[in-house]
């Protein structure tokens, strides 16, 4: 009994001594591993091309039907994307979605892929549809400003229009809704008119596969 | 008028040194047991490879604060059909049978100051040990009072095996204390630290001193002996239906009870203030230092506590009555009879 007794006493002083293995989040963040399905990130071409062709294959493909593409066709003088038609909107319902990665299967020009960004919690349901806005790659200087902060999470969405560095889309659809003014703020009704008209609402979900 | 007020005295000491011994060892007590739960949590911590609390102050050394805040705000729930009297005496009991018993453990040596004896206890008892033992056998009582009166189920068979579990353990430790007082000849802690001048009684009475941890253990509730509140199987045992400072109460008893266990055994077993190191013992610099050295010890032990809780896991009922009738209490036993024998063969030769 007493050698068990020891053994015990000893391994336990000897946890007591080595490093604690806790990660202090959000103090200290641990990089994804590198095929992390996070929230998902819309790619472009070098030259600043959109890699989406809205030919809404990740919509067909997608399980729970979270994806919504609105594709448009290019203006041939200024194209957004290579092929004859863009993604005019595309929205992903991050409450929907369940991180599966056929979206990113299916995409015929490995527009859309997993990212490395987890924390995607959020107090407003509104907030949780990622547009077009949010998921888009950066361009150009994405390199750069991953490189000022290469911890992962908000990484994809470097230098977008009217964004500091390193500010969240959670961030900045609060300064968009902030625009309403500050009686908008917390309550579900008031919200809902100060949503920017990009942003669709959870009580009308974007139709599934149309056409 | 106020001169003879200032003269009057309790026992040998003047009343109003009493009082400040007593907001002392009251303020010393309270946080103590403050910071024994944030050192809990520590230590449990690093065991289990955390951090521990770390978010209120510095280290989080203002966390016992937050705590004690968030008891005195939290709601005070009682169960309907509870005996009210004794829901609400049992805490209070608890808290203060630890805190009573404190008043005369000597923390360090008696100090010459300007030709009055200055005690370092609140009370010069020549009974001390006796008296120790009485009063935190009175904790079985808040608990059992507490348990019984909370009309939970829990709470009852937690405060019956705890009252089962104190008694056969009070039996083991008053027996192991024996051959500490055959050796000093005094139940007086000061003569009996005193007693330790050559050779702590660690030493002299190993026997003793490991029964007397043992006991100590299963006295303040400890694992491996915390059945009494055994979370997996009685939820929280005989205070499942205390809430809020009542509930603190508790908690402070325990904490308390702790250090006053620790605090004996410094006294008994190791030496009490008298240092590793010599030091003259004289003056009051010397009794702070004294002091010094009996928190140190008690540190050791009250770490030791923590320890063992997080590595042993719970004995069983039966295993523990077993534990205390037919190992202990007879170990006690032949540990007197060989003290007893090796002090009369001594004093015949």
């Amino acid at each position: 009994m007493f050698k068990e007794i020891a053994k015990g006493m000893a391994f336990t002083l000897k946890q007591m001594l080595s490093k604690p293995i806790t990660l202090q989040w959000p103090e200290e963040q641990k990089p994804s591993p590198p095929r992390h399905r996070g929230r998902h990130i819309l790619h472009r071409y070098d030259n600043g091309l959109e890699k989406c062709i809205g030919c809404e294959l990740c919509a067909a493909a997608c399980p729970v039907g979270c994806i919504y593409v609105g594709s448009a066709e290019n203006d041939p003088a200024h194209p957004v994307s290579p092929g004859e038609r863009y993604a005019e909107r595309y929205e992903i319902n991050l409450m929907r979605c369940i991180y599966c990665g056929y979206c990113a299967e299916a995409c015929p020009t490995e527009a859309i892929t997993l990212g490395p960004r987890y924390e995607l919690a959020d107090y407003r349901r509104e907030r949780l549809v990622a547009t077009k806005e949010d998921l888009l790659e950066a361009w150009p200087g994405f390199e750069k400003s991953l490189a000022d902060n290469p911890r992962g999470a908000g990484a994809d969405q470097r230098e977008q229009a009217g964004r500091a560095p390193g500010v969240s889309p959670r961030v900045a659809w609060e300064d968009r809704e902030g625009a309403v003014g500050q009686a908008g703020r917390g309550s579900p009704a008031a919200g809902q008119e100060g949503l920017a008209p990009h942003v669709p609402t959870v009580a009308t979900p974007p139709k599934r596969n149309p056409g | 008028m106020i001169a003879d007020l200032a003269h009057f005295s309790i026992g040998p000491d003047y009343w109003w040194v009493v009082l400040i011994k007593g907001v002392i060892v009251l303020g010393f007590l309270a946080t103590a047991a403050a910071y024994l739960t944030l050192a809990e949590r520590k230590v449990s911590a690093h065991i289990q490879l955390r951090i521990g609390p770390n978010r209120v102050g510095p280290f989080g050394l203002l966390q016992p604060a937050a705590d004690a805040v968030k008891l005195l705000f939290k709601e005070n729930t009682a169960p309907a059909g509870r005996d009210k009297l004794l829901f609400w005496l049992a805490p209070a009991l608890m808290a203060g049978a630890a805190i009573l018993a404190y008043a005369v453990i000597p923390l360090s040596g008696t100090t010459n100051v300007n030709g009055y004896a200055l005690h370092w206890n609140m009370a010069h008892v020549n009974v001390a040990l006796l008296y120790v033992l009485a009063i935190t056998a009175l904790g079985v009582y808040a608990i059992f009072l507490g348990g019984w009166a909370a009309n939970n189920k829990y709470s009852l068979l937690g405060a019956l095996r705890s009252s089962a579990q104190l008694i056969s353990y009070e039996m083991a430790v008053a027996f192991a204390l024996i051959g500490v007082v055959i050796l000093a000849h005094s139940l007086d802690l000061e003569e009996i630290v005193n007693a330790q001048q050559h050779a702590w009684f660690i030493v002299m009475q190993p026997l003793a001193g490991l029964l007397y941890f043992v006991g100590a253990l299963a006295e303040t509730n400890r694992l491996p002996f915390d059945l009494p509140e055994a979370e997996t199987e009685l939820i929280a045992g005989y205070h499942t239906e205390y809430s809020s400072m009542r509930f603190g109460f508790y908690f402070l008893g325990e904490y308390v009870n702790m250090v006053t266990v620790c605090s004996l055994a410094t006294a008994l077993f190791l030496g009490g203030w008298l240092p590793l190191i010599p030091w003259i013992h004289s003056d009051w610099l010397g009794g702070l230092v004294g002091v010094m050295w009996f928190l140190g010890k008690a540190s050791i032990l009250l770490f030791l506590m923590m320890w063992i809780r997080w590595t042993l896991p719970r004995l069983r009922y039966d295993r523990l009555m077993n534990l205390g009738w037919k190992v202990l209490l007879p170990l006690g036993l032949l540990n007197i009879v060989i003290t007893g024998s090796v002090v009369a063969a001594r004093a015949a030769s």
